[in-house]
């Protein structure tokens, strides 16, 4: 691989690289106390004890995973074990499950399924931060916080992948909220959010927004605007419309805000309320003077306070009882900056209009002691119907299954 | 730089730097060594593996290497993840640092890091304190709410490093491969807590937090 992604710029190395890239966030302020990322932190002691979680950096063992709860008639196995930081879930044309990694790993997997058993190689290593991986026509594209990659053909040379074409190197590279999701979309574009370089700031027209490419890398087009960290989105099977999962600021309470699943209706044109209005409820009590959350679109559902919705994705499988028909399944990884823990996979189904009726846990016990022994991050279909859910703290993907 | 902290203080620095090398090396060695020996007890696997540089007890007294006793045991275990990946490469020690972890299976991982949680606590350093300097140092970590993560006594949890006690010139140049993107943690979160610090606001952190004390 292209060796080591730059990960320096962060808010203050795009305040240092300000002059070469415009970046300038609003609260570039000049004593420590005033900087961007130390905004609204409370100082209470039982936030005092709140940090970002981090998952030890070995895969439990197989008999160790977590013991998941599906409803009635659904079966849930774990599908593959040993696969460290396990995040992105992608399928190849003959049959591949691609899966990323972010912080710990650093790693590309590509498992194949050998009459049963699954065989698991590495095919990208070293590369940080690489949470965004799509497959098409072929090609595994691969995005870290400054490029995206193409691997061509690459179910064809597991064992020795090729040197990555670059698509473009022209993101803003902040490691903050950097890591991507990517998407190809119906439209042949490819889809790439670039979250806010921040907890809360407001930050310039590259950041915070949802944009699609061609997929040479160019024609940027703005997808949508004030989504402050997507990290799963899909399009819906009939209307072709991008509905995204977007992780809130946090500090601001335990119960607020309330992380979004918003639907996008006029692309290009709509602005999602970061860094001024958080979960279509609440004004931001530093950047929301002097607006109204009326002057944005409100979320399609509320996801609870801080949970992280991730990866998300439309049921279309024939597996799965009728009901499931076009329901959502929704990762939610769970929150670190909330005392209570809780994490699962919720299903939301939707009436002919496309409105979210109701949210429910599908795929739960993921929390113990109210301690993580398992945070799913992806969600993905199987040909057969089935889905596989990517567990980056256990390092593992469980396979859900109805029937039999 | 505690130079006076070292036991080489008399020697020539590039002579200094041959010599910890070459100890580096034996270092190496004796972790292939041991590597074959998986039911060695744990006391032995550190004496032979770790303690010619971390120092016996994990007070090191060498320069730029890191006192590592009673790290947390989830931190230790990520460092040591990321130098057997090839991760923290770089510099020398880092180099030699990564051959060592190569020795060690996910098993091993584990064991070394709940061992090294057993070891003392690094003592404060020694000798009298610059009081002003010392405020400046504690004025920046509340600046930047170090104690959030590393505990309002900077003893660490889960992979957030313990910091008091830790040599000054091994803080001092923690931070900056932090500010400089050279080093990323278990999660991006380093990153952006020395953003925007000055070099001199970093030394002061590290002057502080070598010398920390319960106030």
């Amino acid at each position: 691989m292209s060796g080591r992604v730059h990960v320096g710029a962060s808010i203050a190395g795009a305040l240092i690289l300000s002059v070469m890239s415009g970046v300038v966030c609003a609260q570039q302020g000049t004593t420590p106390a005033e900087e961007p990322w130390a905004v609204g932190r409370p100082k209470a002691d039982a936030a005092l004890k709140l940090a970002p979680v981090a998952a030890f950096p070995v895969p439990t063992a197989p008999d160790k995973l977590p013991k998941l709860k599906v409803p009635a008639g659904f079966k849930v196995e774990v599908w593959a074990s040993g696969i460290l930081d396990a995040r992105s879930l992608r399928q190849g044309d003959k049959g591949t499950v691609f899966v990323s990694s972010l912080f710990v790993a650093s790693k590309v997997y590509a498992i194949t399924d050998k009459g049963g058993k699954r065989e698991v190689k590495t095919i990208v290593d070293k590369l940080e931060l690489a949470n965004g991986i799509e497959f098409y026509k072929g090609a595994l594209y691969v995005a870290t916080p400054k490029q995206i990659l193409r691997l061509d053909n690459i179910e064809a040379s597991l064992d020795s992948p090729p040197k990555p074409v670059l698509v473009t190197d022209k993101l803003p590279g902040d490691a903050h909220h950097g890591w991507k999701y990517l998407r190809v979309g119906p439209d042949g574009k490819l889809y790439v959010p670039v979250g806010a370089p921040c907890n809360i700031c407001n930050p310039d027209e590259r950041y915070a927004a949802i944009f699609r490419m061609n997929l040479d890398g160019s024609g940027v087009e703005t997808v949508a605007k004030g989504v402050r960290n997507t990290v799963g989105f899909d399009f819906h099977p009939v209307t072709k419309e991008l509905w995204f999962t977007d992780n809130q600021r946090d500090w601001l309470s335990e119960d607020m805000p309330v992380d979004e699943l918003n639907r996008i209706t006029a692309p290009g044109k709509q602005h999602f309320g970061f860094p001024f209005c958080h979960s279509g409820l609440m004004t931001d009590p530093e950047f929301g003077w002097g607006h109204t959350c009326d002057e944005f679109v409100k979320p399609a559902a509320l996801l609870g306070p801080h949970m992280a919705p991730l990866g998300m994705r439309f049921y279309t499988g024939k597996m799965f009882p009728q009901k499931y028909q076009g329901a959502i399944f929704i990762t939610r990884h769970g929150p670190w900056n909330r005392t209570k823990k809780d994490a699962d996979v919720a299903v939301a189904f939707l009436d002919k209009n496309g409105r979210v009726t109701s949210i429910e846990p599908f795929l739960t016990g993921f929390v113990a002691n109210n301690t993580y022994i398992g945070r799913p991050v992806d969600v993905m279909t199987m040909p057969d119907g089935s889905i596989l859910v990517s567990d980056d703290h256990a390092g593992a993907i469980y396979r859900v299954s109805y029937g039999r | 730089m505690v130079a006076s902290e070292t036991p080489f203080r008399n020697v020539h620095p590039k002579a200094r730097r041959h010599t910890l090398l070459r100890r580096v090396l034996l270092t190496v060695a004796a972790a292939m060594i041991a590597g074959a020996a998986q039911a060695q007890d744990m006391t032995a696997r550190w004496q032979e593996m770790c303690a010619a540089c971390h120092g016996p007890a994990g007070r090191s007294e060498q320069a730029d290497v890191p006192s590592i006793g009673a790290q947390p045991v989830l931190f230790t275990a990520i460092q040591l993840f990321l130098f057997r990946e090839g991760r923290r490469t770089g510099t020398p020690l880092a180099d030699a640092m990564t051959e060592v972890a190569k020795q060690l299976n996910d098993s091993d991982l584990r064991s070394f890091a709940d061992f090294v949680a057993t070891l003392p606590p690094p003592p404060p350093e020694d000798g009298p304190v610059d009081e002003a300097k010392f405020r400046r140092g504690m004025d920046v970590a509340r600046a930047r709410r170090c104690e959030v993560c590393h505990n309002p006594d900077y003893s660490g949890r889960e992979q957030m490093a313990r910091l008091a006690g830790q040599r000054e010139d091994y803080l001092t140049k923690a931070l900056a491969d932090y500010k400089a993107g050279r080093r990323v943690g278990a999660q991006a979160a380093m990153l952006e807590a020395v953003a925007g610090l000055s070099d001199e606001q970093l030394g002061e952190l590290a002057y502080m937090l070598s010398r920390w004390r319960k106030q």
